[in-house]
């Protein structure tokens, strides 16, 4: 069974539909990248996962259960973390206190797994008492990644986690995405970096005015010389 | 984020008969006509003025919170600043205040409080010639306490004076209208200043505000004992058509009720103008939305402003036409709950920002606010009845309590219509501009 | 020395006073609009039913505090917090929630709290009348007596200003312990930076929002009943608290609550210190001054009845300067 299924999704805001069909699947130790232009509905593909926006046709599955809008508190409950493009981090809050809030609905597996986290993004251990809003953007991510790692999903997506880091940030970022894939965690992810996220993905999803253009692997769509001259710039 | 705009034509099915509209007006001439015909015509011409009055003061509020989103909670500052002036214009001279050393002294006084307020202003300025910034600020500040010090010990000296020798300062004397026009230029000033502070900011901090300054407004009116005879209050008041005495009381109210129609019609017709000129088109968008309007360009804030002081104009009017009519200038008689919550009141319920729903409201939320005084002394007795009978439970003073049941209504109205008429009985038409 | 024995007792005392009453009304206040985003105007009367409830509580058992030894307003205080906190929670759900889900502006919900603040106004008013009662039903304030080696004038302290800087201490430390160590403080604390990741994060807001209201109603009844116990209940000060109050939180930047402490006691002491009538420590230099510069017997900035126009002045000033507040509050 799929951990992730989506089927025919259209949806969108005050009625004005963004998705015209939208088709993933994703299995449990995958991560699956969305790649496309601007404007194409990536982003919103991921919230109308997260249930942020309201689907009118079509369904999405968590481990063949449906969760068509869903609230994202219930999504939380079920295993998925979501770490949104911007304002993806509690500024105020220490390094660690954001942590906690991710295991706000686990509070007895806290120490567990902050130490766990502390031990993917090290980084952040001598940190833990700064303010996450003083930190770095790079490090900010990984915050943000952390806070929601905290709740042990089963699925994780990340709302185009490299965007304004430097390269040196983005490739550290995509080998945290390969490594929490590595412990078990199934990823979807939104991407401009397409050649890079496509790199390490199992799955790939090109997207263009709210439709797949392209599904398959990730290494045969970068292979792909059609995607290539269209969507990765040649 | 955008929602889908019905792209309709806005002027196809906007000229069909209103018929709300004619229900609700009909409505509203049967329940005056129904209060005519029990409470006597005297007592209803009574009504429909301070009525009228009221609607100005709601015209003032619809402006500036249906047409540009500002709320002021500060109208009773406004209202008692315009009575204030109406009266000061309007009373006779007091002749043995004039004939003293005291204008004199007076005059004395006001001339040292804008040699200070030059003195500190000049203080300020003083880095453009190379006096570090910080040491500025430290003279200015002293300075300007200094200064503030010796004048206000020299006011109160002169102020105790005039309260002890002649009691106030009096009247000017002048027609009533000029105290009208005054009054209204006094709140428009009082309002320049508060919205200068405040637009730029969230619309919570301008609600503090004008909360604020009309406390202030009302303590300051309230002890300046020389300038308003305070506590004393002040009355008669002049009319600007013959009254009472003069003609009768029937009469001297009709003739009073047409110059304040008269005056809501000017203020009818004028807004009429403006909303559909250019400026009231970009009111309109500001209102509507308020990015696209910033995008267009940046004086929202300027267009803001006016609105502001303009609304504010015309609660000093209102307030010094109703202050004329009542005919007693008490600065304690301005209550939060009579001069700003029940005009708020007739502007959520009327329809904010349309100025025929305002008017509808304003009229029907005054005739039920003046008919709901014996209600709910009424009602009080009953309560008291049951209350005394069961918990033996025995408040005096009944008047003012009843006075807190009608508080609690208007509290409660404020809500429900919050909640389920949001835009009130006549809803201002948003129509989606091409 | 004796005037400044006076200064202390007359600026000092009554400064901290006045300062411990704003700070806990404005901390209340500002957490309100940290997590719900509007301005509460009903705090003030959410504060005079609280302390309204202290004193129907005093006067049905006028004597509970004498085993304790403390007055009996203090014993009562805890079951009025509950009470208050229950009642607010009522009026959230009953008028504010509606509202919220219907996605209202901000400024709508401040109107509909200025109807809340006129039903409990009408309703307080209505069952206590308008006139002040003392709190201390059945009792006498006692008053402390502290003298000063060398001068005549004592320092004075009475029991409800004790109690009252105890129980304020207690209240700031343990809300800061309840922001920092707590998990569901720590949570309010993350909502007011940032619901949408609150929300994703499975935070359950709508318990968040019962537990500002309830903090807020509890914050409420003790800044009100310290007012009335120091020196009297008054049904009428509404519009009077609640000037200062938002001043004190938003010169202390609004959303924060330490800001507002700190705003507090800002405008506390500048309210003492605008009334207090300066000539009093002027007076063992007069026989110094010349002979032109008499000293006039009031020096005050301003009278005790326009007191109100102090919090406005530093409303304006912090407007106008440092909209953000001191410590940089959330949004403007």
């Amino acid at each position: 069974m799929p951990l992730l299924e989506a089927v025919d999704v259209h949806g969108g805001y005050g009625g004005m539909n963004i998705l015209n069909g939208v088709n993933m699947t994703i299995e449990a130790d995958e991560i699956g990248v969305i790649v496309g232009p601007n404007g194409a509905g990536k982003s919103t593909m991921l919230k109308a996962v997260f249930g942020l926006l309201t689907i009118t046709q079509g369904e999405i599955r968590l481990r063949g259960k449906p969760i068509t809008n869903l609230s994202p508190h219930k999504l939380v409950e079920m295993g998925m973390g979501f770490v949104p493009q911007e304002k993806n981090i509690f500024p105020s809050l220490s390094v660690e206190e954001n942590l906690e809030m991710g295991a706000f609905l686990k509070p007895a597996t806290v120490s567990r797994l902050k130490a766990q986290i502390y031990e993917f993004f090290p980084p952040l251990l001598e940190k833990r008492r700064q303010p996450a809003g003083e930190l770095s953007g790079g490090q900010r991510q990984m915050v943000a990644m952390g806070r929601a790692l905290m709740n042990e999903p089963s699925v994780l997506l990340l709302d185009e986690p490299t965007a304004g880091l430097s390269p040196r940030y983005m490739n550290e970022i995509f080998e945290r995405v390969k490594t929490i894939n590595a412990a078990g965690v199934g990823v979807l992810m939104v991407e401009q970096n397409a050649k890079q996220a496509l790199r390490i993905a199992h799955k790939g999803f090109v997207l263009a005015a709210g439709q797949n253009r392209f599904s398959d692997t990730g290494e045969a769509l970068l292979n792909d010389p059609q995607v290539a001259k269209s969507f990765l710039g040649g | 984020m955008t929602a889908p705009s019905t792209q309709r034509p806005a002027t196809s099915d906007r000229r069909t008969l209103p018929i709300r509209e004619l229900v609700l007006f009909g409505g509203l001439a049967l329940v005056v006509l129904a209060v005519f015909a029990t409470m006597g015509p005297a007592y209803s011409t009574r009504m429909l003025v301070e009525a009228s009055c009221y609607a100005i003061l709601a015209l003032g509020l619809t402006i500036q919170w249906g047409y540009a989103g500002q709320f002021n909670a500060g109208i009773m500052g406004f209202v008692a600043l315009g009575g204030f002036s109406a009266t000061f214009f309007s009373i006779p001279v007091n002749h043995a205040f004039w004939a003293s050393d005291l204008p004199g002294r007076l005059g004395w006084v006001l001339l040292a409080m804008v040699v200070v307020t030059a003195i500190v202003f000049g203080i300020s300025r003083l880095d453009r010639i190379g006096v570090p910034k910080l040491l500025r600020t430290i003279l200015a500040i002293v300075a300007g306490l200094i200064g503030y010090l010796v004048v206000i010990s020299w006011l109160r000296s002169v102020t105790g004076d005039i309260e002890s020798q002649v009691e106030f300062i009096g009247g000017l004397g002048l027609p009533v209208w000029l105290g009208w026009i005054v009054g209204g230029a006094l709140a428009g000033g009082v309002g320049y200043f508060i919205g200068h502070i405040c637009l730029g900011l969230r619309s919570d901090y301008l609600v503090i505000a004008t909360l604020g300054i009309a406390e202030i407004i009302k303590a300051f009116l309230k002890n300046s004992d020389w300038l308003t005879r305070g506590t004393a209050t002040i009355s008669p008041l002049p009319w600007p058509v013959p009254d009472p005495g003069e003609v009768g009381f029937l009469t001297a109210r009709a003739l009073y009720l047409s110059v304040t129609v008269v005056m809501i019609a000017v203020i009818f017709f004028l807004l009429h103008r403006a909303y559909h000129a250019p400026w009231g088109r970009m009111i309109r968008a500001i209102r509507d939305n308020e990015v696209s309007a910033a995008a267009m360009g940046k004086s929202i804030n300027r267009r803001r402003q006016e609105i502001f002081v303009f609304g504010c104009i015309l609660m000093g009017i209102g307030g010094a036409v109703l202050t004329s009519f009542n005919g007693l200038f008490d600065p304690q008689g301005y209550l939060p709950l009579n001069h700003t919550f029940l005009v708020l009141v007739m502007v959520i319920l009327g329809g904010p920002g349309n100025n025929l729903g305002t008017l509808f409201g304003a009229v029907l939320v005054y005739v039920i606010w003046i008919m709901s005084g014996p209600m709910a002394l009424a009602v009080m007795h009953a309560i008291v009845a049951l209350g005394s009978h069961w918990f033996d439970w025995q408040p005096g003073n009944l008047d003012s309590r009843a006075l807190q049941a009608r508080v609690f209504v208007i509290g409660l109205l404020i809500l429900l219509v919050l909640r389920f008429a949001p835009r009130g009985l006549i809803p201002e038409k948003v129509a989606h501009h091409d | 020395m004796n005037e400044l024995i006076y200064f202390f007792n007359y600026v000092v005392v009554a400064g901290s006073v006045t300062g411990c009453i704003y700070a806990i009304g404005a901390v209340g206040v500002t957490l309100i609009y940290s997590i719900l985003r509007f301005a509460h105007f009903a705090h003030a009367d959410m504060m005079t039913l609280g302390t309204l409830a202290v004193l129907l509580l005093t006067l049905a058992f006028p004597h509970a505090g004498d085993p304790l030894g403390l007055p009996t307003a203090i014993v009562m205080l805890p079951v009025a917090m509950a009470f208050t906190s229950l009642v607010a929670v009522g009026i959230d759900r009953a008028f504010y929630q509606p509202l919220r889900s219907h996605g209202v502006k901000p400024i709508v919900m401040v109107i509909a709290s200025l109807g809340v603040t006129l039903m409990l106004q009408g309703l307080i008013r209505l069952f206590a009348g308008t006139g002040s009662q003392n709190l201390y039903v059945d009792a006498r304030k006692e008053i402390f007596r502290i003298d000063v080696p060398g001068v005549t004038r004592p320092i004075i302290l009475t029991e409800p200003q004790v109690i009252l800087f105890v129980i304020t201490i207690v209240a700031v430390v343990g809300l800061h312990l309840f922001l920092t160590r707590a998990r569901l403080g720590k949570a309010m604390r993350a909502m007011s930076d940032n619901p949408d990741l609150a929300r994703a994060s499975g935070i359950n807001t709508r318990l968040i929002i019962t537990l500002t209201w309830v903090i807020a109603g509890s914050l409420a009844t003790i800044a009100g009943t310290l007012l009335s116990l120091d020196v009297a209940f008054k049904p009428d000060l509404s519009f009077f608290l609640l000037l200062p109050i938002f001043a004190a939180a938003i010169v202390g930047g609004v959303g924060h609550p330490y800001g507002a402490i700190a705003g507090g006691f800002l405008v506390g002491f500048a309210e003492t210190l605008a009334v207090f009538n300066w000539s009093v420590l002027l007076r063992p230099l007069r026989d110094s001054l010349p002979t032109w510069l008499e000293l006039p017997n009031n020096l005050a900035l301003v009278g005790t009845e326009y007191k109100i126009v102090v919090p406005f002045f530093i409303l304006v000033a912090v407007l106008i300067w440092r909209p953000t507040g001191i410590f940089k509050g959330k949004v403007i």
